[in-house]
């Protein structure tokens, strides 16, 4: 009861003329900036927060959210036209988005990605609702040896993105790990793999390396023959552009799990959308029905990484507004901006402010709904993209990747690492290794490293920390079990074909 | 047998096994340097060590499959050169501008880059080629540098 008199609050601020007016602009803006590469919703949010100054901090915040939503969105939509991810966690929906688009369905899989954005979005904010402050409380049971097997079991997924070669993912995912060791130890100061170079001390930047080897990558194979990437497909008339009934039937169980995953991993303080978004799109094609298809181009694809990458901003939330804790870079800023305005996120924070907390929780829904109602008709635009010649559409993609590359951190260094990543993307295409398993250790290599010298310092050396907590073994215990599963398919397979030759 | 020697060479797999592993061992041998283990717990080398370990055994492992392969197949993978030619020049041409970039701005190596690819890699005519280069760098001015107001790389020009 208390809950719905709270919400029926909050909707009475959200929907006020001005705040409205407030949470589309947030919506929009943060979609315009976020299609840039490199521009994640941190850098978003961190350009655009001067805007909100002047605003009362109900209003400030509902912008500040629909911004959040808008660039989330809107990273997803470069990863599926032009295989360029514009952030992170983009990179999954790269996989099956792009192959969507290249089959004459980039219509529908933008559509898809909104719609799951749309539903994860919702429950997220629903999570975020009724489940805050229990699950606040467990997210704080995480210690570095449940993180551990965290970064495991994302490791883990290499099995699901692995196509061919298994010993090649395994590779690729290895080499992964060594960029992410690049740099300065956080632990000792010692400076690691850095060649000498004072510009390596900092590590390579994540997107340099993702658009680097997407796109980059991609692009190069393709100008391997002149005229050799044709025209891309793109259906004429906005129903032929939308998902079908049948993809989106295809996607219910992916929405669902995109939802779930992306909410639990977002409450989880420094795990990450990009973590959320692999966890899903292992966990979707480890329960399909036609595993082998992904990666060529299935709605479901697209529908899980990019419903755990909304619903993960609901799950963000959870430990900000009720712990005060910022759990990402994005949340950061936000706490940021709280302080700011002289609020101060907490316990407390529901019965101090609810004109607030309860305004921001029904501002994510009204900005959903915003951000579906605004792209949706966008897509036939964004298609058009589709319609360009190679030799325009390529230099584009050459010049969108320097300027998201060097606007983000203004290096000439980090342009000429995205020049190496992307012949190493080419390399990689030519000889069929996998690119997804190089960005699985990229991301989660530092995080992993950081857990396991964290839980051993904890327990002097002693291994039986890893495995000896219930959650950490319960994660350690489906990620062997995950590890196991192409072993199960192979036996069943090998037993099939032993029944049919005695048959 | 020569044919097949020939191909296990051009073979991808054992060129890239061999760099692979050729980095595992650099990997190693630098972890090596660093300490394994501290008073605190694990030290800088803990993690590169295995890691680096891994990575020497399994490029290892996908020589000896490259070899072995290039032994069974009957038809061993030819590699089209001229299309590796296209696609590394692209590349360099990438580089170029990267590297141009800092002392003659953004735009106009972006132009120059475009109208490379459309007059000498696509063969269209001049035409096409200006108009399309000098419409790329007008329409991202106007987009990044005037209306998201982004920093771009300025030449002498201020372009």
């Amino acid at each position: 009861m208390e809950i719905l008199s709270g919400l029926f609050n909050g909707f009475s601020i959200a929907l006020q003329p001005l705040n409205l007016l407030w949470c589309f602009a947030g919506v929009f803006l943060g979609t315009v900036v976020g299609i840039m590469p490199g521009l994640g919703p941190a850098a978003t949010i961190a350009m655009l927060l001067p805007l909100t100054f002047g605003m009362p901090p109900t209003s400030g915040l509902i912008m500040l959210a629909g911004i959040y939503y808008g660039a989330k969105y809107g990273g997803s939509t470069t990863a599926i036209l032009l295989n360029v991810p514009g952030e992170s966690a983009s990179v999954v929906t790269c996989l099956d988005g792009y192959q969507m688009a290249r089959n004459g369905r980039a219509g529908a899989a933008l559509g898809i990605a909104a719609i799951s954005s749309f539903v994860a979005g919702t429950v997220g904010v629903l999570g975020l609702m009724l489940l805050a402050p229990p699950l606040a409380k467990i997210a704080l049971s995480f210690s570095s040896p449940e993180y551990f097997a965290l970064m495991i079991l994302g490791l883990a997924m290499v099995v699901l993105l692995a196509g061919d070669s298994m010993i090649k993912a395994l590779l690729a995912m290895l080499f992964g790990l060594w960029i992410a060791s690049m740099g300065i130890d956080l632990f000792t100061d010692a400076s690691r793999f850095t060649f000498g170079s004072a510009e390596l001390l900092d590590g390579i930047d994540f997107v340099v390396v993702a658009i680097g080897i997407f796109a980059l990558g991609e692009v190069f194979a393709n100008m391997e023959m002149q005229g050799g990437a044709s025209l891309l497909p793109v259906p004429k008339g906005m129903r032929e552009l939308l998902p079908t009934m049948a993809e989106l039937k295809a996607c219910r169980f992916a929405f669902f799990n995109g939802s779930v995953v992306g909410f639990i991993i977002g409450v989880l303080p420094g795990a990450g959308s990009t973590i959320a978004s692999f966890i899903s799109y292992g966990l979707e094609k480890a329960v399909s029905k036609h595993p082998e298809k992904f990666g060529t181009g299935v709605p479901e694809g697209v529908a899980a990484p990019e419903g755990a990458n909304n619903s993960e901003t609901g799950g963000a939330l959870v430990p900000l507004l009720t712990l005060g804790i910022p759990g990402s870079g994005t949340t950061a800023i936000l706490l940021a901006a709280f302080v700011l305005w002289g609020l101060r996120p907490g316990p407390l924070m529901i019965q101090d402010n609810p004109e607030l907390f309860w305004g921001l929780v029904a501002s994510m829904y009204v900005g959903n709904v915003m951000l579906l109602i605004l792209n949706l008709p966008l897509i036939p635009l964004f298609a058009q993209i589709l319609k360009l010649r190679e030799y325009i559409l390529y230099p584009i993609i050459f010049g969108i990747s320097i300027v998201g590359i060097y606007t983000s951190s203004s290096s000439f260094f980090d342009c000429w690492m995205l020049s190496l990543f992307g012949l190493l993307g080419y390399l990689m295409r030519r000889l069929d290794y996998p690119t997804a398993p190089l960005i699985l250790g990229l991301v989660l290599g530092d995080s992993m490293e950081r857990a396991l010298r964290q839980s051993l310092m904890m327990s002097q050396g002693d291994l039986s920390i890893l495995y000896h907590r219930p959650i950490a073994a319960t994660l350690l215990f489906i990620s062997l079990l995950l590890v196991c599963l192409p072993l199960f398919r192979n036996f069943n397979q090998w037993r099939i074909r032993a029944i049919e030759d005695n048959g | 047998m020569l044919s097949n020697k020939r191909s296990m060479l051009i073979n991808g797999n054992f060129i890239s096994g061999l760099v692979l592993a050729a980095l595992g061992s650099y990997i190693f041998t630098q972890a090596l340097n660093w300490d394994y283990m501290t008073i605190e717990g694990p030290g800088p080398g803990f993690f590169p060590y295995w890691y680096g370990l891994a990575m020497v055994f399994l490029s290892l492992l996908l020589v000896a499959s490259a070899i072995l392969e290039a032994r069974t197949s009957e038809n061993p993978k030819t590699v089209n050169w001229s299309e590796v030619g296209r696609a590394l020049s692209a590349w360099l041409l990438f580089s170029l501008s990267v590297f141009l970039m800092k002392y003659l701005g953004f735009l106009i190596v972006l132009s120059a880059l475009t109208w490379f690819v459309i007059k000498f890699m696509y063969q269209q005519n001049q035409k096409i080629a200006i108009t399309t280069a000098v419409g790329i760098s007008v329409g991202f001015y106007f987009i990044f540098a005037y209306a998201l107001q982004l920093n771009l790389p300025v030449g002498p020009l201020g372009l």
